[in-house]
């Protein structure tokens, strides 16, 4: 791939990494540092490549650790992500208030307000 | 092995194969923008990452089959473990050990690339190998002094390192110098000069972020977050590798975008917060001051009295909150007040907790509805129809000098406008002020009411006197 190519991707890349991550409330804003962790693991793929093509021995240590180093980030980033967000997703038992509530001033300002 | 299925490295198919593994990372962070499908939209990246990581196994002549596997079974392993044993007030700690190991890796992977150029690497490819060694090298070392920091390894008060500034100027421009001179070079680059150069910049990321106190933590790991992304689109380039140059630029905005909003919730920009070693907590010191002026101290139960007769409550966290472990039981509290017919809300400042939306994961833990979880800006307006609001181990986040007065060090910062609620009570053990290290006039004004006590016993304390009511 040309080079110019490759900074095409890249400019765009960051239009879209813009675009879509501006969307993210801060409310995920946790598990989406854990998430795009995980995404940089993708750097493994490097260190698969040096691994595989490695013929001396301090390229397998270099080559070992950097596929440890990219498989922690992968494994680890996605199941804390996975986990994290669980407890988001856990719908808590439905609350029966008093119907009393909803004449008082400010009792339903919290629950339109979520969206 | 099947012979019959492996792809030629830089051909067709794998390159197809890595497209369809980034635009699956696009569309899971796309899902990660509601919480009702960001579990899936997680999946989808793995799915991706799978894809990935598949296609460059199946790759042409591929081999070491036996140190692929070692290296992937320890760090699965670690990842594993590492994911289910983490608490949630350990996040920030876990996502800066994963920015340094992110960084690390792309670090080794420049220095295997450098090995191999002694034939000779056109430019093209050689300024990207050294920036990613840079940029990798800083991350992996600034981050574990994160890491360090936030773990209490290490004191999270700023380290002043006498001459810091020029030390850090001196081992940039060594920097630079070293990689002019392997570029110009680059016929034979110099092993030990690139060596040389992974130190130095090892050095400059423990020395960049040592000055930096505990509490600009959530700009750090950000901003590194966006380094390693940054370092892994560098090594896209050297690497021919769109996989790596599209998802390292992802992470790379996604750790620009947080950068950018924890510096504006601070009112500081990134330069400030990086070089001027404001933001240690002067712990326990400086409350000297503020205990001669006057100010409404109240028990348990006039707070659950105060509370339990409200029409609407909004629960102000801070990190307090975290460090006494306190959500479980203020989630009690809430759930005698609703019980009761009162609402209930959390106001989230952007900096509550120690890295982006961190507040929102420790309630979210004790099983507060992410509809109750209100951001700054949403809950302000309904500040003056709030009956109670309750300041639970935050402090500076809730200084009106930041509004009111121009001359506060905090002038400008945006602040949870509890002081427009009809009352306040703030659970604090003392009057002692806050990381930036000034008096909160909050806690003198009429309506509002002291209650000094460990937020997590506070807590427990309210929602039994609010049960015997």
């Amino acid at each position: 791939m040309d080079l110019m190519t490759e900074i095409t991707i890249f400019v765009l890349a960051v239009f879209v990494g813009f675009e879509v991550i501006s969307k993210v409330p801060t409310t995920l804003h946790t598990p989406l540092m854990s998430q795009t962790n995980a995404i940089h693991g993708i750097v493994m793929l490097g260190g698969l490549i040096v691994l595989g093509y490695a013929d001396d021995g301090l390229e397998y240590l270099i080559g070992t650790i950097a596929v440890a180093f990219g498989a922690i980030n992968i494994v680890g980033g996605f199941m804390v992500t996975d986990r994290m967000l669980g407890m988001f997703a856990r719908k808590p038992k439905p609350q029966t208030k008093p119907a009393s509530s909803a004449s008082r001033p400010g009792a339903g300002s919290a629950d339109g307000g979520g969206s | 092995m099947i012979p019959s299925a492996v792809l030629e490295p830089g051909g067709d198919a794998a390159t197809a194969l890595y497209i369809v593994a980034f635009s699956l990372f696009i569309v899971g962070i796309k899902q990660g923008t509601h919480p009702t499908t960001a579990k899936r939209g997680n999946l989808v990246a793995a799915g991706g990452m799978a894809i990935a990581v598949v296609t460059t196994l199946l790759l042409d002549g591929m081999g070491n089959w036996g140190l692929i596997a070692l290296g992937l079974g320890i760090g699965t392993a670690v990842g594993v473990i590492a994911s289910i044993r983490v608490q949630m007030t350990e996040m920030p700690q876990m996502v800066a050990l994963y920015n340094g190991v992110g960084g690390g890796a792309v670090a080794l992977i420049a220095w295997s690339e450098i090995r191999h150029g002694s034939h000779g690497l056109p430019l093209d490819e050689l300024i990207p190998i050294l920036f990613a060694g840079v940029v990798g090298s800083v991350s992996f070392w600034g981050s574990n002094i994160a890491f360090a920091k936030l773990q209490d390894l290490i004191p999270t008060r700023p380290i002043a390192v006498p001459g810091q500034q020029v030390i850090n100027a001196v081992l940039l421009i060594g920097i630079v110098a070293a990689c002019v001179s392997i570029a110009t070079n680059n016929d034979d680059p110099s092993q030990l000069t690139f060596i040389g150069i992974l130190i130095a910049a090892g050095l400059l990321g423990n020395l960049v972020v040592l000055p930096i106190g505990g509490a600009d933590m959530p700009v750090v790991i950000s901003l590194l977050n966006a380094f390693t992304g940054l370092s892994a689109a560098a090594a896209g380039f050297a690497l021919d590798n769109v996989a790596l140059i599209v998802a390292g630029t992802l992470v790379g905005s996604s750790g620009t975008i947080l950068t950018m909003e924890m510096a504006t919730a601070m009112n500081r920009s990134v330069a400030n917060i990086l070089f001027s070693g404001f933001g240690g907590a002067p712990s326990g010191g400086a409350s000297g001051g503020g205990e001669e002026k006057p100010h409404v101290s109240i028990g348990a139960q006039d707070a659950a009295i105060k509370l339990a007769y409200a029409d609407s409550v909004v629960i102000v966290p801070g990190y307090g909150l975290a460090v006494a472990q306190a959500q479980h039981a203020i989630k009690e509290v809430a759930d005698e007040l609703e019980a009761r017919g009162v609402t209930v809300n959390y106001a989230i400042h952007p900096v509550a907790g120690r890295m982006p939306g961190h507040m929102n994961v420790l309630l979210a833990e004790a099983d507060v509805a992410y509809e109750n979880l209100r951001e700054m800006e949403e809950i302000n307006p309904e500040m003056p129809r709030t009956s109670v609001a309750v300041v639970v181990g935050a402090n500076d986040v809730t200084n009106p000098a930041a509004k009111n007065d121009p001359d506060s060090p905090i002038a400008g910062m945006p602040i949870i406008e509890v002081s427009e609620a009809q009352e306040v009570i703030v659970i604090k053990r003392s009057l002692s002020p806050g990381f930036a290290g000034i008096d909160n006039d909050l806690f003198y004004e009429p309506n509002t009411s002291m209650l000094f006590a460990d937020a997590k016993q506070a807590a427990a304390d309210i929602a039994a006197e609010i049960g015997n009511l």
